[in-house]
């Protein structure tokens, strides 16, 4: 039975999906718009600096414009983080948040990605089956709800990369698998964006994590100091391939580098890449159990 | 690095010679949007297109509009996807329908340069993602063909002031991509010594 308080929480989880999908999509954080601000100073090429000032210019019009920072509104991704406590079950939040993505899609309106894998027709607002997407994660001894939005925009999805390394391998299988990743994806994924490497666990996990990575803020560390350590290295070594924006050449290939990881089997070492863009569109929000939304709140 | 201001459709095709990879490119005039379906359907499946691609520019793009009358659509937000999907559709868009340009973004493999020296060919590089910008130097949807494929429909755009386009690959043989990767791959042999 559906009681009148989680009727109103499912209305307002599907408000916040629908306006944190065309929100994301419009205006981009703030830590990316300061790194990208920063890799426009650092750059040096001719077409890099092209690139960047285009950019640049393109932020500030879909500010001006109120349009979307870019078309492809990507597959609609959530992450969610539901305290123990939040009085609406996960199955009632997945309804309001499809049900939320298909109204900012229908009202705005926003182009509709989704279609059948084998048919390719449509299937709906940029929902469908199994779509959108949605990352769980279940917080003990809390009664709130954090919802993100990632639209994940196909450019850079289609340049992700699996390689099950072996233990031999080591460390240097990781970087090896990262590098010549990301100089294979060249200008396709849209560089300089993030580039997120899931590490151990299981295949299906590896990526998972690296998606779980390019979601993050830019800034943000992996809270291992021995991961936190690679992040900082990759960053280095990317940033020495020469791709340059948009694959035409330059100083810089990546924002940054972000690693989630997993303990593993003693036979497995996993690496997992998943490429998020320039336009590294994210908007979270979180909602207490009476249904209040703070659109302020990044994680 | 020169900088070019070049109308499409194109008058004169000597004009596509003087474009070198890495120079800035403004177009003006009509360029047509084209994506994955529409040249499966022009290619795979032998459907005449029902515009004339004759010295065309091509855009690979799928845009976001709103349909205002019967056949008839505004934009809201029109951006430019990758362009590798598509590239085995170059040779043929050159031969048999006179195209002259493709835009899009990420560049072409390296087996567009041959038929694009071939055929005078050039491949513009937008930036990928920039649609609040590119939408602007849209000025109208004049035609659409082909909308039970919507978005990936045959779309006739006029525009102004379109660009800051790099030219990626040129009629010369040379291709900006082919140049990165390669010293890109010899960057790498460089850094896993390192490791």
């Amino acid at each position: 039975m559906t009681t009148g308080l989680t009727t109103d929480l499912a209305f307002a989880v599907e408000d916040a999906a629908a306006h944190l999908y065309v929100w994301a999509l419009k205006d981009i954080p703030q830590d990316l718009r300061d790194a990208l601000d920063a890799a426009r100073k650092r750059e040096t090429s001719v077409t890099g600096i092209r690139v960047l000032e285009t950019i640049h210019r393109n932020v500030n019009i879909a500010d001006s414009e109120k349009n979307l920072v870019c078309q492809d509104t990507g597959i609609a991704v959530y992450t969610c983080r539901v305290g123990e406590h939040f009085p609406l079950h996960p199955a009632r939040i997945y309804a309001s948040l499809k049900a939320g993505t298909e109204r900012a899609t229908v009202e705005h309106p926003l182009r509709s990605n989704a279609v059948h894998t084998i048919t390719r027709e449509n299937t709906g607002p940029n929902t469908g089956y199994r779509l959108p997407i949605v990352h769980w994660e279940f917080i003990p001894d809390w009664d709130g709800l954090d919802v993100k939005c990632v639209p994940k925009g196909s450019g850079s999805e289609n340049m992700s990369f699996l390689k099950m390394c072996v233990p031999a391998d080591g460390v240097r299988g990781i970087k090896e698998f990262v590098l010549e990743s990301i100089v294979g994806a060249g200008g396709k994924p849209c560089p300089p964006g993030i580039v997120g490497v899931g590490i151990g666990g299981s295949a299906d996990y590896a990526m998972y994590l690296a998606k779980e990575a390019i979601a993050r803020p830019i800034g943000t560390r992996n809270s291992d100091p021995i991961v936190a350590e690679l992040e900082d290295e990759l960053y280095g070594l990317l940033n020495e391939t020469g791709i340059g924006p948009m694959g035409l050449g330059g100083d810089v290939t990546v924002l940054q580098c972000h690693i989630e990881h997993a303990d593993t089997h003693m036979t497995l070492n996993p690496v997992a890449v998943n490429y998020q863009c320039w336009a590294a569109r994210r908007a979270s929000v979180h909602i207490d159990p009476e249904g209040n939304l703070d659109y302020d709140r990044e994680f | 690095m020169a900088q070019h201001e070049v109308t499409f459709p194109i008058a004169d095709e000597s004009e596509i010679l003087k474009l070198r990879a890495g120079d800035e490119v403004t177009v003006q005039g009509h360029i047509i949007g084209i994506r994955d379906r529409t040249q499966i359907r022009i290619f795979d499946q032998g459907v005449e297109p029902p515009m004339d691609l004759r010295g065309a520019f091509l855009l690979h793009t799928a845009p976001g509009v709103r349909k205002i009358a019967e056949g008839k659509y505004e934009k809201v937000c029109i951006g430019t996807t990758t362009s590798a999907r598509m590239v085995r559709f170059t040779e043929p868009l050159g031969t048999q329908y006179g195209v002259r340009a493709i835009c899009g973004k990420g560049g072409f493999p390296d087996e567009a340069i041959e038929p694009m020296q071939r055929l005078g060919m050039v491949y513009f590089a937008i930036v990928g993602g920039a649609a609040a910008l590119e939408t602007t130097q849209i000025e109208e949807i004049e035609e659409v063909a082909w909308e039970e494929l919507m978005p990936e429909c045959l779309w006739k755009f006029r525009i102004k002031d379109f660009g800051p386009l790099t030219v990626g690959i040129d009629a010369h043989g040379n291709s900006l991509y082919h140049d990165v990767q390669t010293a890109a791959q010899e960057k790498l042999k460089e850094l896993y010594a390192r490791f």
